[in-house]
């Protein structure tokens, strides 16, 4: 029986290269997909793309297609495993990431890649339309007026699908749900029927566990002493080999460092979910509930008994805006008495911003080693007084020069604070916040462009 | 009877989603899930938070996964705004998995 081995090169969009190459090298893998896209990342590239029509694509698009294309085009000779490159690196702006993807290929001599992009995600004017549609922070999208910066629809795979069945060596994408990236070369490979809503869910869970790339090979799990990782440093990031039932065996590269195995995998399958029996993407509605997971070599689990049901009617959409400043400054204290220390530097910066009238629509003061974290309740749990303490006050304002006084307020400790306050730092940025609605499917419409570099 | 941490017996991961997170609890040894089912309560996970947690936004949750020996906990508006709006230094949360590991289990 066929099988399908794809990779995972990336979890978000600043991370590791090297575990990406090491896959596209040695993973012998037919497909390598990079997750890119936070809640907010098209946000912020969106602000990129007004400032600049050719700008709004993930940053680090540039370097790693300059590390991967080599393998593409190896892939390309006779007797080799073809490998295809499929990523949300396209952020605000697919189309100019794919003639940056063409570009590079060119620089490194590759001739007749056919590089697509997938745009239909933005429906910021669909939405303009509907000013009186609700946010689900309970705001209409006009109360928003100039400050609305992006509205984009989470795709399925059926785009990407669309771009594979055209013969693409890479797509590029903006944003498609997270395990849709993955799904989408399985629904290609084995041709499962749209309404096949059991081997879809069962897709789905393999994208789910690979989109977070390292956090299922030991990248977010080593706790020394309890739960301890091999090789660390050298942290391997994962692929699948799927059947055309949708049963798969995830694993890594041999020699790569990190671990998998049922509590890597565990953990990572109800990472960011909420009902195990309805995770909700474009494509179905999954049901991760009667999972199970088997070790069957060093390294190799496999995943059986995820379902799924049929998709929901809505595409969910992510809406941009911006809602603010937030200032914020640090300072630490250390050596015997450094807790009282700091907590006077608090008491004393909250007054300060009371007595000179600094507007803030919300205030945070913590103590870094002591209560910023899990509140002082749980705080209060530690058995000993830390030696060193770092204050930290941030607010949230609505205009930036209130936001600058925020920080101003806790590094003027230096000369009008307790004793010792050592390493202050300040700082302002603006918020852009992401709140979201769903809109019915048919108001988003999927485009594919598809060119080949000269 | 004798208490011992919830990290002796269960490993733990928290994600984000909104203003919600989940936390997940996984028993290290399948023998152990049952007594993380009777003893980690919404009730006591909701009393082990309440500093944080918001009551408007809604209960905490709970859903079982018996066959990977896991909870997975999902608390409304602990995040106080979300990732993008919050004024915490943690704004996505990560770490209150960890706290959870500090809670007494008989």
């Amino acid at each position: 029986m066929t099988t399908l081995r794809i990779g995972s090169g990336a979890g978000y969009s600043g991370d590791r290269i090297e575990p990406a190459v090491e896959l596209a090298d040695k993973g012998n893998l037919d497909f390598l997909v990079f997750e890119c896209l936070a809640e907010r990342t098209i946000a912020l590239a969106q602000q990129a793309r007004l400032a600049d029509p050719d700008a709004g694509f993930d940053p680090l698009l540039s370097e790693r297609m300059r590390r991967v294309l080599p393998f593409v085009a190896r892939g390309r000779e006779a007797g080799q495993r073809r490998l295809r490159i499929i990523s949300n690196m396209g952020a605000a702006n697919p189309l100019s990431a794919a003639r940056e993807v063409r570009r590079i290929a060119g620089d490194l001599g590759l001739h007749g890649l056919k590089v697509a992009a997938l745009s239909g995600d933005d429906v910021l004017t669909a939405l303009h339309a509907d000013p009186q549609a609700l946010l689900d922070n309970g705001v209409t999208v006009a109360s928003l007026g100039d400050r609305l910066i992006s509205a984009n629809a989470y795709l399925g795979a059926e785009g990407i699908v669309e771009a594979l069945n055209a013969d693409a060596d890479v797509v590029i994408t903006g944003r498609v749900a997270d395990p849709s990236l993955f799904l989408a070369p399985q629904l290609f490979t084995f041709g499962w029927a749209q309404d096949d809503w059991t081997r879809i869910g069962r897709g789905t869970l393999i994208g789910h566990l690979l989109e977070c790339a390292g956090q299922i090979t030991g990248g977010y799990f080593a706790d020394p002493g309890v739960k301890d990782v091999p090789d660390l440093a050298r942290l391997g990031f994962p692929l699948a080999e799927v059947d055309a039932d949708g049963r798969a065996v995830v694993s890594k590269v041999a020699g790569s460092g990190g671990r998998i195995d049922t509590a890597t995998c565990t953990e990572q399958m109800i990472y960011e979910v909420h009902d195990p029996k309805a995770y909700l993407t474009p494509d179905v509605t999954a049901d991760f509930s009667n999972v199970s997971f088997t070790a069957v070599g060093t390294n190799e689990v496999r995943a059986d008994g995820a379902e799924g049901r049929p998709r929901p009617d809505t595409l969910k959409v992510s809406v941009g805006y911006l809602d603010g400043w937030i200032g914020e400054g640090q300072i630490s204290y250390g050596g015997p008495g450094a807790l009282a220390r700091a907590q006077l530097a608090r008491e004393v910066v909250l007054e300060r911003l009371k007595l000179t009238g600094v507007t803030a629509d919300e205030v945070r003061a913590e103590l870094i080693g002591v209560d910023a974290l899990h509140g002082g309740t749980l705080g209060s749990r530690a058995t000993a007084e830390p030696w060193e303490v770092r204050l930290r006050v941030a607010a949230r304002c609505a205009d930036k020069s209130e936001a600058v006084r925020v920080g101003n307020e806790v590094e003027t400790l230096y000369t009008n604070g307790p004793y010792g306050g050592g390493g202050a730092t300040k700082g302002v940025r603006q918020v852009v916040a992401v709140a979201s609605l769903l809109l019915p499917r048919d108001a988003v419409k999927p485009h594919v462009h598809l060119e080949d570099a000269s | 009877m004798s208490t011992i941490k919830l990290r002796e017996l269960a490993h733990s991961r928290t994600g984000d989603k909104g203003d919600t997170s989940n936390i997940s609890v996984i028993a290290f040894k399948p023998e152990d899930y049952q007594r993380l089912v009777e003893q980690l309560t919404v009730e006591r996970v909701t009393a082990y938070f309440a500093e944080l947690l918001d009551p408007a936004a809604g209960p905490v949750r709970r859903y079982e996964l018996p066959n990977v020996q896991a909870l997975n906990f999902v608390l409304p508006g602990i995040l106080k705004g979300g990732v993008t709006r919050s004024l915490a230094l943690d704004a996505h949360g990560k770490a209150l998995g960890a706290a959870l590991l500090d809670i007494e289990i008989e």
